[in-house]
């Protein structure tokens, strides 16, 4: 039976898997995380500290992506934006933005609203005496928060951080509903191409399991050396 | 050099302080003692405005602290608090727990800010553990480092939240002494605190709390010597009694 295999596929196409395809992925997976914390941050301290006005928009936000499937908010991006972008620059017709740019927007504002849940709770985390303390010495409330409160909390959660970004790793797989050529998109394309749909869904599954697994290790490395000595 | 008039606050319905007045003079060294719940935290906070007050007035070295065109980070920076829980940053070396606000408010440079620490960490007896961190020192050495962080700003005054309630019995006297070489230099002192031979040694004046009022405002001598009113002598037999 396994005669009828021919994994030899996998090697024939690994540049485009991986130079192409895992590129792509592991770009928007760096991007996305990494503008998804800044925003998310942002977030957290606007609908803890922000007026009535901020506050409560935010949560509205939070709440409405947290309930949305992410595919959905994917196709929705990916046909609004450009209409979005007529709409900003008065042009004449949609303003095309590119596979690239639409994916990127969307996992950061969708990843944003997760991570914006996971940085209120370390924000929440940190003990109210440290607060006062550094009011007490004179810093600001922005002071308090870059000096004393973020450094400590973005500690505290930073296993949750890089769970949500290994997930987000995972989740870039779902772009090839926009025919985008991620990694995931790299392989289906081949699998039908040449008709090795199971050789290609097997090796994909292996390479995502060998990068989040290498991640979560890595995760826990990472950890042991930024803990705050204790 | 600092007032404290006819002060009110409520959290809520539940009102926490009552009407209190009193004031500290430039180089007075005043206790405030009271049972756990009588407002003697609180009051001390309103001090510099970690707690607002919705009556009365407190003005710390002629600026009024509960006017809202105060510049509070400013005035803060002037008065040295010192907490019951250290509140060091565990995140920050002892070197920097001390150079943070000197840089990011008086605007020090680091090299200047850092000297100022250590010579402040030497005066406590610390010197030798300016590269560790918060965690890694006991209670008693976190309390002294924490006394020497708002020194290290030049303060006017030193407010002290129950500084040795959280220590363990040994090392109450490393912070106390360092208290009463404090006062005996002539800081102007505000303590919440139960340590009676503290307020026996260096205090000027004991101030009793109960219920958020001010009970007794009265010298040492006159404190600890004549007969007080009922509550205030219930609680010191109490703490005295061991």
């Amino acid at each position: 039976m396994l005669a009828d295999f021919d994994f030899d596929v996998i090697r024939r196409s690994l540049g485009y898997l991986f130079l192409d395809g895992m590129a792509f992925t592991l770009t928007l997976t760096v991007l996305a995380s990494v503008m998804g914390i800044l925003l998310g941050t942002l977030l957290a301290i606007g609908r803890l500290a922000g007026p009535k006005f901020i506050a409560v928009p935010i949560t509205a936000y939070v709440n409405l992506i947290r309930s949305l499937p992410l595919v959905l908010v994917i196709f929705w991006f990916y046909f609004l934006v450009p209409y979005i972008g007529q709409w900003m620059t008065g042009a004449s017709r949609p303003v095309q933005v590119g596979a690239f740019a639409s994916t990127l927007l969307t996992f950061t504002l969708f990843e944003a609203a997760y991570f914006s849940e996971i940085m209120r709770a370390g924000i929440q985390s940190i003990p109210r005496g440290q607060v006062s303390a550094g009011y007490a010495m004179g810093l600001t409330y922005p002071q308090v928060m870059r000096y004393v409160v973020l450094p400590q909390a973005f500690r505290n959660m930073l296993p949750l951080l890089l769970t949500q970004t290994i997930v987000l790793f995972q989740d870039t797989s779902l772009v090839y509903v926009l025919s985008i050529t991620d990694f995931m998109g790299a392989a289906s394309k081949v699998a039908q191409r040449d008709g090795r749909l199971v050789e290609m869904y097997i090796f994909a599954a292996v390479v995502y399991f060998l990068v989040s697994f290498a991640l979560s290790r890595l995760v826990k490395r990472l950890q042991a050396r930024i803990a705050i000595p204790r | 050099m600092i007032e404290i008039n006819n002060v009110s606050k409520w959290y809520g319905k539940f009102q926490v302080l009552t009407d209190c007045t009193t004031n500290v003079a430039k180089g007075d060294v005043v206790v405030v003692c009271g049972p756990s719940g009588s407002g003697k935290s609180t009051l001390i906070k309103t001090v510099n405005a970690l707690e607002p007050i919705q009556q009365g007035d407190i003005v710390v070295d002629g600026i009024k602290v509960n006017d809202p065109k105060t510049n509070l980070p400013k005035l803060r920076s002037r008065v040295g608090m010192v907490f019951q829980h250290f509140e060091l940053f565990p995140h920050l070396s002892i070197t920097e727990n001390l150079a943070l606000a000197q840089r990011k408010v008086l605007g020090r440079p680091r090299d200047e800010a850092e000297a100022t620490g250590l010579k402040l960490l030497e005066r406590v007896g610390l010197k030798a553990h300016a590269h560790k961190f918060p965690g890694q020192l006991s209670g008693g050495q976190q309390q002294r480092v924490a006394i020497a962080r708002a020194l290290a700003m030049n303060p006017i005054a030193m407010l002290f939240d129950e500084p040795t309630s959280a220590l363990d019995p040994e090392m109450i006297s490393e912070v106390l002494d360092i208290m009463v070489q404090l006062a005996h230099e002539g800081m102007t002192m505000m303590v919440v605190t139960h340590e009676m031979g503290f307020a026996r040694k260096v205090a000027n004046r004991v101030i009793f709390m109960d219920e958020g009022h001010i009970v007794e405002d009265a010298g040492k001598e006159e404190f600890f010597s004549t007969e007080r009113c009922a509550r205030a002598q219930q609680f010191l037999s109490k703490i005295l009694q061991h």
